[in-house]
């Protein structure tokens, strides 16, 4: 029988005794989930045709746990560089409340349990696109581009623009032009949003070793990188307007979330030393999660409620 | 050590707890998404 340290810290009696259903749960970070659920159901609603909503919720299910799988298993492997962030050293595996095995078999049956659920109950088109999403995260992501270059939350952000692609996919089994554009949006506004956190967490990454933006090319570079992103945002936005996926509604969001956010990447832009430096970064960073969270939600209340034809299209022929 | 034990217990009955009730989720979602898919089916028969 195993000696039993009548000493031992409560996290090494949390961790012999194996983790909680909660510490799982956090594993999965709840709150990518939900916006990966949120933009996945907006690309599903705004496709043409009607789904069952048996299907839809079943798509939305497994586009969650496989969203869910991917946290698990980037929070496996980057259990090294969480233990050394203040931000991440509470997270299950460094904090020794569930082990680095069993986050990785807990990761690997949520990917692959998603994708055959997916491909059996919705269709293969979606599954595959979940599966090259998950894959996409934790191989070239997490894997590959976090470690070794500044552009990684550039090229990785591919993985968290997908999901309205997935939704539109379980809908109509096709990916399109309709898709791709919501796909373009988010992985715009990803740089921005993740390097204002960056900003904020500089000294943190730079102890972890992980190369972000400001890390490796400094602050001033990184202002200017988001307010370059933001200006490339602001009109973007409004394409789902030009295609007609988005009518008055949506295009009004659009016009005025855009002006607003390259306000707040400018203010970031302009205040470059101490408290108010910080705050522009921190401002920037709540907005861009409401950016993101607003647009899309004007696109789902005008597709969801057939606004579109009943509102003046004064920009669409 | 008592504690301990009656700690490791309790997770892991709240584990397997939870492994039961996403089963019965899989079993319930897969059932009703047949239901469904054979109900459209039967809705409308294919027509040559």
């Amino acid at each position: 029988m195993a000696e039993v340290n009548l000493h031992a810290s409560p996290e090494a009696l949390a961790a012999a005794a194996g983790g909680d259903v909660a510490e799982y749960l956090a594993l999965m970070k709840p709150r990518v989930m939900f916006l990966v659920v949120f933009t996945a159901l907006v690309g599903l609603v705004a496709a043409p045709g009607s789904m069952h909503p048996v299907l839809a919720i079943a798509a939305l299910v497994c586009i969650a746990v496989g969203a869910g799988a991917a946290g698990v298993l980037n929070m496996w492997y980057d259990a090294d560089i969480d233990a050394r962030m203040a931000r991440t050293a509470a997270r299950p595996v460094p904090r020794g409340a569930i082990s680095a095995d069993e986050a990785r078999a807990f990761g690997t049956v949520l990917a692959v349990g998603s994708v055959i659920c997916l491909g059996l109950m919705v269709n293969w088109v979606a599954a595959g696109l979940l599966a090259l999403t998950i894959g996409f995260y934790l191989f070239v992501y997490t894997m590959w581009l976090k470690r070794r270059t500044p552009q990684n939350i550039v090229i990785g952000g591919a993985a968290g623009a997908v999901p309205p692609m997935i939704g539109w996919a379980a809908a109509t089994g096709t990916v399109s032009l309709e898709g791709l554009v919501l796909f373009l949006i988010i992985f715009i506004w990803t740089p921005p949003h993740f390097w204002a956190l960056a900003l904020l967490r500089t000294r943190d990454y730079a102890r972890a070793g992980v190369p972000m933006l400001p890390v490796v090319h400094g602050e001033d570079e990184t202002r200017r990188q988001i307010l370059i992103y933001s200006l490339i945002l602001a009109p973007l936005g409004c394409l789902p307007v030009l295609i007609g996926l988005g009518h008055a509604l949506y295009g009004a969001a659009a016009v005025v979330l855009g002006v607003l956010f390259v306000a707040f990447a400018l203010a970031c832009f302009r205040e470059r030393e101490g408290v108010r430096a910080e705050r522009a970064a921190k401002n920037l960073f709540a907005y861009s999660v409401l950016y993101l969270f607003l647009l899309f939600a004007a696109l789902l209340v005008e597709q969801g409620f057939g606004l579109g034809s009943s509102l003046p299209l004064f920009w669409t022929s | 050590m008592a504690d301990e034990q009656d700690e490791r217990q309790r997770r892991q009955r709240m584990r397997s707890l939870a492994i039961a009730w996403a089963l019965i989720g899989i079993v319930v979602l897969f059932f009703v998404v047949t239901i469904v898919r054979l109900g459209a089916n039967v809705a409308h028969p294919l027509v040559r």
